[in-house]
Parts: C-alpha cells; sequence; structure tokens
C-alpha cells in the first residue's frame, strides 16, 4: 500500500507541475503540450482508482483528438505571445476566484463525506473479477438513458455546427473527376469516320 | 488488479530514463561551440523566414471534429458491447437510437460534401 501512496503523489505532483506549466508557459503550444501531460497523468490517476475504462477514454479522446483540436486552434489564432501575457494578469482575478470556488465546492464534498461514512479507511479494493467497464455500462444505457441520448442529440449538434461553420463553396475550383477518367471508353474520344476516297480531278 | 498495470510502470520509468540519458548526456559530454549561423533554424532549400504559427486552411480542423465526434461515438459502444447481456433489449433498443441520432449527422456531412477535399 506504501508502494500505491508513493506512486500517487509521484504522479499527482507531476500532474500539478504539468498543470502550473500550462498556467505559465509564455509559448501557448508549449502550454497545449503541457496540458497532454496533465491528462496522461489524469489517465494514470483514473487507472489507480481502478476507473480503467475512463482512463482509456481520457487517453484516447483527449489526449488523441481534443488537443490536436486545441492544437489546431493555438495555430489559427495565430496567438501573439506579447499578448498572452498581457492577457495573465488581466484575467487572473477572474481565474484566482473560479480556483477559489472549487476549492470551497471540494472543502464541502469532503466534509459532507466525513459527515455520511469513514473517510479515514480510505479506498476499498474491488471484488476479483470487477469489470469498471461493464460496471459502467450496466446503468449507462438503462437508468442513464436520457442522458445518454441527449448526447447523441448533443453529437450530432457539434456536426451540423462544424460543418455549417467551415464549410465553403470555392467557385471556379479545377478538380479533377477520377471516376469519370477512369469510366471514359475510346470510343468517346475519337469517332472513325468511314467515307470514301476523294477523287483527284 | 493493480499488480497486472506492473510492467507499464516499468515500462514507463525505463522509457523516463533513457529519454533523460540521452539528453544529460548530449548536455555533459556535447562541446556546445554555438554560434549565430549553427543556432539559426535551417531548412534545406530556402531560408527560414516565418513564424512556424502560420495560418492554415481551416478544413483540417473540420476533420479533426468530424473525428472527434465520431471517436467519441465509439467510446460509447465499447461499454455498451462490454455490458450487452446484462442491459438487455433496452440497452439495444437505446444504443440503436443513438446510432440512429448520429448516422442522421453521417448522413448530412455525406450529403454536404464534408468528407471530400475539394
Amino acid at each position: 500500500m506504501l508502494f500505491h501512496s508513493i506512486l500517487f503523489y509521484v504522479f499527482a505532483a507531476i500532474m500539478f507541475g504539468a498543470a502550473l506549466g500550462v498556467v505559465f508557459s509564455r509559448n501557448p503550444v508549449h502550454s497545449v503540450m503541457l496540458l497532454v501531460l496533465t491528462f496522461f497523468n489524469a489517465a494514470v490517476l483514473w487507472l489507480m482508482a481502478e476507473a480503467e475504462f475512463l482512463a482509456i477514454v481520457l487517453v484516447l479522446v483527449y489526449v488523441g483528438a481534443v488537443m490536436v483540436l486545441f492544437l489546431f486552434v493555438v495555430m489559427m489564432l495565430d496567438v501573439n505571445v506579447e499578448a498572452a501575457k498581457r492577457g495573465l494578469t488581466r484575467y487572473a482575478p477572474f481565474g484566482i476566484a473560479i480556483a477559489l470556488l472549487m476549492v470551497v465546492e471540494l472543502m464541502q464534498l469532503i466534509w459532507l463525506r466525513s459527515q455520511v461514512g469513514d473517510t479515514v479507511g480510505g479506498f476499498v479494493p474491488n471484488p476479483e473479477g470487477y469489470s469498471n467497464t461493464k460496471a459502467l455500462g450496466s446503468v449507462l444505457y438503462t437508468e442513464h438513458v436520457y442522458a445518454f441520448e441527449i448526447a447523441a442529440v448533443i453529437l450530432l449538434l457539434a456536426i451540423i455546427a462544424a460543418i455549417t461553420l467551415t464549410m465553403r463553396k470555392r467557385p471556379g475550383l479545377k478538380v479533377q473527376n477520377i471516376a469519370k477518367q477512369v469510366g471514359v471508353r475510346a470510343k468517346d474520344r475519337i469517332r472513325v469516320v468511314k467515307m470514301d476516297a476523294e477523287k483527284k480531278s | 488488479m493493480l499488480q497486472e498495470y506492473l510492467p507499464i510502470l516499468i515500462f514507463l520509468a525505463i522509457a523516463a530514463g533513457i529519454g533523460m540519458l540521452l539528453l544529460a548526456l548530449g548536455f555533459l559530454i556535447g562541446r556546445g561551440q554555438k554560434d549565430a549561423e549553427k543556432l539559426s533554424p535551417y531548412e534545406c532549400g530556402f531560408e527560414a523566414f516565418d513564424d512556424s504559427r502560420m495560418k492554415f486552411d481551416v478544413r483540417y480542423y473540420l476533420v479533426a471534429i468530424l473525428f472527434i465526434i465520431f471517436d467519441l461515438e465509439i467510446a460509447f459502444l465499447f461499454p455498451w458491447a462490454v455490458s450487452l447481456d446484462t442491459v438487455g433489449k433496452f440497452g439495444l433498443i437505446s444504443m440503436g437510437l443513438f446510432l440512429a441520432i448520429l448516422v442522421v449527422g453521417f448522413i448530412y456531412e455525406w450529403k454536404k460534401g464534408a468528407l471530400e477535399w475539394d
């Protein structure tokens, strides 16, 4: 169990450092890379809490896909390093307020838990053969079916919004129609005309 | 159960160790005679004249976001596949509805030509 705690503190410390780096890094691209590190460490912490499915999804979806989007946005916005630096002090009160709010919420949660039962006992390991994925699946599609279908609608909304925002017709664009090129026959291109020889007069 | 992940932890430790060792060796043994030419960015054929952060086509973004949406759809499918015997017919129907809603989006993007590059 001691090894377990040491591992937890190591990964939590890396995560904390990386999260600080996200905020304080001058270069937005470095911030995104540090955010990847933060997500990885969060995934490890989830894995240690035996939430394996969530850990893998965090890596697959957040690290694999959302971070690519973040990078795109950072690249596309053409962020000026100096301008980003000015924003840090301007938005600092706002950020600190939100951080304080979250600390208060966490404290409240811990306090509520301590009222209900023992927190000293700590984390109870799951029984043998327990599958986090299966436990999640057994309630997600039955008990929480409304939330599940709402997720589908939100994804549909995202598809339509992304297409309407970024798709544009570019008139006058010359493109190859490969199917048409492959499907062409010789008789479409040349016509052999039979005709009588011309007489020399 | 966590013991099963020990090989991955060892792998992580070795990977981090080798990475840091190589960087440290380069830092310690390298002679480090730097000059302006050596430190300047090099690209074959032409001068590196611009900021690396250039604007590029928004369609890359579109491809990425469409990928994420279907990536999430797949993520929802995994627990469903594992727990299909416990969720029963109701689970089957709810997943059917979920997929049907997303197929609407898929048909929309196909017909709209969002999957075409030009």
